[in-house]
């Protein structure tokens, strides 16, 4: 059983409950512990940073600390949270100076910031230490033929990270979504902006950015769009109406959190992963995982009429 | 002894301060090559591109640099400074001149931005936590009556699917988390 301290984040409460859900089912199928950090608090976001770059890296830092105390590496569902603490991590490693300073205000809650531990992605914990061949074991209903839009959007492979992935190229995304059976489409747009916190501060740009991003999965003729983080969730399918009033389109593209799909494709029950919240249902992905089941069921089905 | 005399930093100067602590190369290294507003996902809805910007910055256009709403349309999505050929980190610098001019108390009225970003930041002063509906009441009546009723649809819709919270959550240990961000700035007036 593979451990780490979990970051769920202010969204995994209410808006993404899906997305926490299923990633703790997908996670306890596949072996991995995901143990919430303790008191945790928000990661700041962006308006830390807006504001004060201190303040940023305090909010950060505690929570840092706290899973220190356990000796976990932090795993993180949202890749603005991950990106955040990803990054007050490293810069308080290269500084001592900055940890110092963080430091003593962490004295306040009787913390301490080492620096010992890593910051993860929760996709990337399932791809690297749980590994595509022990996913593609525990696959029960592979969603064959069901086309997947693997959006990375930007916090998880920005900025200049070292964590050894191509931040220009990645595949990592694809192959998972490969090892559920699906078939995941060439998405030219998967590494560009939703629009994040624009939604609320230039509401007209941060349609545009949805806009292009929907054009380009329905391009790709995808059934659904894959997503890792809850801003991006909400962005892409929230804002699908306001779009289509904007600029006259019909969009209609489901969007799903990848571990949703994961959890499907290895025969988790629906409601455990949250599916029924969405606000466009992906009607596909159900009719092939509910085929699949059908057809498991079907040789118990004439067992029992033929004893 | 000659009197004492004092270096006031040009406004690029001092914007590059701001952005000290990112490991971000110096802005006069811009070759206005234009690469970053090529990468921006939302240049169209900029008033100047990144690289105009920067452009303004080193020959010190302040108070168009500060009348822009430039900086305030970055989703800091990190796409410019992913491809920068200079090693400039344009994300940063949009950061830093989110900070200067709500430091300077200088931005255009008409933006939701600035607002938005110190409301957040108070919310999780005192409380610890993100509650989205908290902030949606102070911009509902940014696109008037009818934005307003839109709003509010939207809100239920999302409402019916349990996917809004209806009472703010805070974390445990409020009183310590108080005290040690008070350590870095202080909080009275802010929350």
């Amino acid at each position: 059983m593979k451990r780490y301290a979990y970051f769920p984040g202010c969204s995994a409460e209410t808006v993404s409950a899906s997305y926490h859900l299923s990633a703790v089912e997908a996670g306890t199928r596949l072996g991995v512990e995901f143990e919430e950090i303790e008191d945790w608090n928000c990661c700041g976001a962006t308006p830390y940073t807006n504001i004060d770059e201190l303040l940023a890296h305090a909010l950060c830092a505690r929570n840092l600390a706290i899973a220190e105390r356990e000796h976990l590496d932090v795993v993180a569902p949202c890749s603005a949270c991950f990106k955040n603490l990803y990054h007050t991590n490293a810069c308080l490693r290269a500084e001592p100076d900055l940890a110092d300073h963080m430091n003593y205000a962490l004295e306040a809650d009787a913390l301490r910031f080492e620096g010992t531990i890593a910051v993860r992605h929760l996709i990337h914990v399932f791809v690297e230490d749980v590994g595509l061949e022990a996913v593609r074991r525990k696959v029960t209903h592979p969603l064959t033929g069901v086309r997947v839009a693997p959006y990375y959007g930007c916090q998880l492979v920005r900025p200049d990270r070292h964590d050894g992935y191509d931040a220009a190229a990645p595949r990592y995304f694809e192959d998972l979504l490969a090892a559920t059976g699906a078939t995941p489409v060439d998405f030219p747009y998967r590494l560009r902006c939703c629009g994040a916190s624009l939604m609320v501060a230039n509401r007209p740009a941060a349609l545009a950015m949805v806009r292009d991003l929907l054009r380009s999965a329905v391009q790709a003729q995808a059934d659904v769009i894959a997503t890792t983080c809850p801003l991006c969730q909400l962005n892409l399918e929230a804002y699908q109406g306001d779009v289509n009033r904007e600029f006259g389109t019909e969009y209609r593209v489901p969007v799903l959190y990848f571990t949703q799909l994961m959890g499907l494709a290895m025969g988790i029950g629906r409601k455990k992963l949250g599916i029924g919240r969405e606000l466009i249902p992906p009607t596909k992905v159900l009719e092939c995982v509910a085929r699949k089941a059908a057809a498991a069921e079907a040789p118990k089905t004439a067992e029992v009429s033929h004893p | 002894m000659p009197p004492a005399t004092y270096h006031t930093p040009s406004f690029a100067e001092e914007i590059s301060n701001e952005m000290y602590a990112t490991g971000t190369r110096g802005l006069n290294c811009c070759i206005q090559c234009a690469t970053c507003s090529a990468a921006c996902p939302a240049v169209a809805f900029m008033d100047h591109t990144p690289r105009r910007l920067i452009g303004m910055i080193n020959a010190g256009l302040r108070d168009d640099v500060l009348n822009s709403n430039t900086f305030w349309t970055c989703a800091s999505c990190y796409s410019c400074s992913e491809h920068c050929p200079k090693g400039i980190r344009p994300s940063e610098l949009m950061y830093a001149l989110k900070r200067y001019s709500i430091w300077k108390n200088r931005y255009r009225g008409d933006l939701v931005g600035p607002e938005f970003s110190r409301l957040f930041v108070k919310t999780i002063m005192r409380t610890g936590k993100s509650y989205e509906p908290g902030y949606a009441p102070a911009f509902i009546f940014e696109g008037g009556l009818r934005g307003m009723l839109r709003e509010m649809q939207f809100g239920m819709k999302l409402l019916a699917k349990g996917r809004i919270p209806l009472l703010p959550s805070r974390i445990m240990r409020v009183e310590s988390f108080r005290r040690m961000l008070s350590r870095i700035v202080p909080l009275d007036g802010i929350a």
